[in-house]
């Protein structure tokens, strides 16, 4: 009777000891597997191809916008029509509502802009200012982290980009944006308000609109950049003030952008979050 | 048999009542649009001889040849253009690629999706051309 608990008791015992071997050998597989079967368009592998959520060695291209806001703040106006040429464009509806509105460039305050930036005693011309926005396209998005679909994603170009094919609405973007970039279609863009006065007051037969249900964001102009053209609001805004948004490749040394970053102070939006924003200013 | 006559002259109604469907499409249907087989009958654009696949690719598989299409260029960013068949350059792209040819929604894609009943989504965001309805019957 001895004999055959023993038995049990090794057989038992050895049968635990195979089953926690083979558990960590499996895991180790899994582990050293996983980044050859990451899916391309996943979280890892963006970052390494567009200089590096984790290196500061800059690979590849990471396309950029310095925004001279001085010249702005000279050119009263100018934000808005930047905005107007990017919405026009791209058939960004206007809901009439703050509380539903869609925004792909838009203008704050200073201390909304940049809170982080924001002090007690600010001189007047910072109070009074209004800074133009969008979104950062940051090295490290914590939107693209938090899309189930992979919807939107960093691109070659290191622009956060939306495939509205993919967006299923869920809006857990829009509660990652640490920016307020990203705006939801409540409504038809394509529909009318009660007046009977179409969301989109005259659509661009050249770019879709969205639909009901899918979240929408700057997408840097990739459409025109692919092209050798610049964004939409920078073409905008260098034909009244020159120099007032310069875009180019961040990681292109000789690049105006990459030039201006090195001889001018500039600043980000929300620095201390780690999303490292694309988008510099010059106050 | 009983009821012999009731039950002749109630066939005779239903045949007639079930023939009458098909001889209505037959003589008031729309035809236009239709090949003369009945088939649905897509209108070529005028001045383009061949698209960026052959006809018969097309005809079956240009939803596949979208999807790629739509893949190439919002996620790898490949936005360079395509060469049709007769070497003409088009983008990738159906609001600014297939329909700088194929010009009119209604006489073309409409066609043979409304034969045979399938509803692309495509036209929930991209946008068709402005076509009145009334050029759907003016044809």
């Amino acid at each position: 009777m001895d004999n055959t608990r023993r038995k049990f008791l090794k057989l038992a015992g050895l049968t635990a000891a195979a089953g926690v071997g083979a558990t960590v050998i499996g895991s180790k597989a899994m582990a050293s597997g996983a980044p050859a079967h990451g899916a391309p368009a996943g979280h890892g592998a963006p970052a390494a191809a567009h200089g590096g959520g984790h290196g500061d060695v800059a690979t590849g291209v990471r396309q950029a916008i310095v925004i001279d806001t001085g010249k702005f703040n000279d050119n009263p106006g100018l934000a808005e029509k930047c905005q107007q040429a990017c919405h026009s464009y791209h058939n960004v509806p206007d809901f009439g509502n703050p509380k539903d509105e869609i925004k792909w460039i838009w203008t704050d305050k200073f201390a909304n802009v940049f809170p982080e930036h924001s002090h007690y005693k600010k001189d007047d011309r910072i109070s009074s200012m209004d800074i133009i926005a969008m979104c950062n396209h940051c090295e490290n998005p914590p939107c693209v982290r938090a899309c189930p679909t992979q919807a939107t994603f960093k691109n070659a170009d290191g622009a956060v980009m939306m495939d509205f094919h993919r967006c299923i609405g869920c809006r857990f973007c829009m509660a990652a944006c640490p920016y307020g970039a990203r705006s939801f279609n409540w409504r038809s863009p394509r529909g009318v308000d009660k007046e009977g006065h179409p969301f989109i007051e005259k659509m661009n037969p050249k770019f879709p609109s969205r639909m009901r249900g899918v979240v929408e964001k700057c997408s840097l102009c990739s459409w025109r950049t692919k092209k050798g053209l610049d964004p939409l609001c920078v073409e905008e805004a260098n034909k009244t003030a020159a120099d007032a948004m310069i875009f180019g490749d961040l990681n292109d040394k000789d690049s105006k952008v990459a030039k201006l970053l090195r001889s001018k102070f500039t600043i980000q939006r929300k620095p201390a979050l780690g999303t490292k924003p694309s988008i510099f200013y010059i106050i | 048999m009983y009821d012999k006559v009731k039950v002749f002259i109630g066939l005779a109604i239903f045949v007639v009542a079930a023939l009458s469907i098909v001889g209505y499409n037959m003589s008031v249907g729309d035809k236009d649009g239709f090949r003369t087989d009945g088939k649905p009958g897509p209108e070529k654009p005028a001045g383009h001889e061949k698209c960026v696949k052959e006809t018969a690719y097309m005809q079956t598989s240009h939803m596949v040849l979208l999807n790629k299409w739509r893949d190439e260029v919002i996620r790898e960013g490949k936005r360079e253009l395509v060469e049709t068949v007769g070497g003409e350059m088009v983008e990738k792209s159906l609001q600014n690629g297939c329909l700088s040819c194929h010009v009119s929604k209604i006489k073309f894609c409409d066609r043979c999706h409304e034969y045979a009943n399938v509803k692309p989504y495509c036209w929930d965001c991209h946008l068709a051309p402005v076509e009145t309805p009334a050029s759907k019957e003016a044809h």
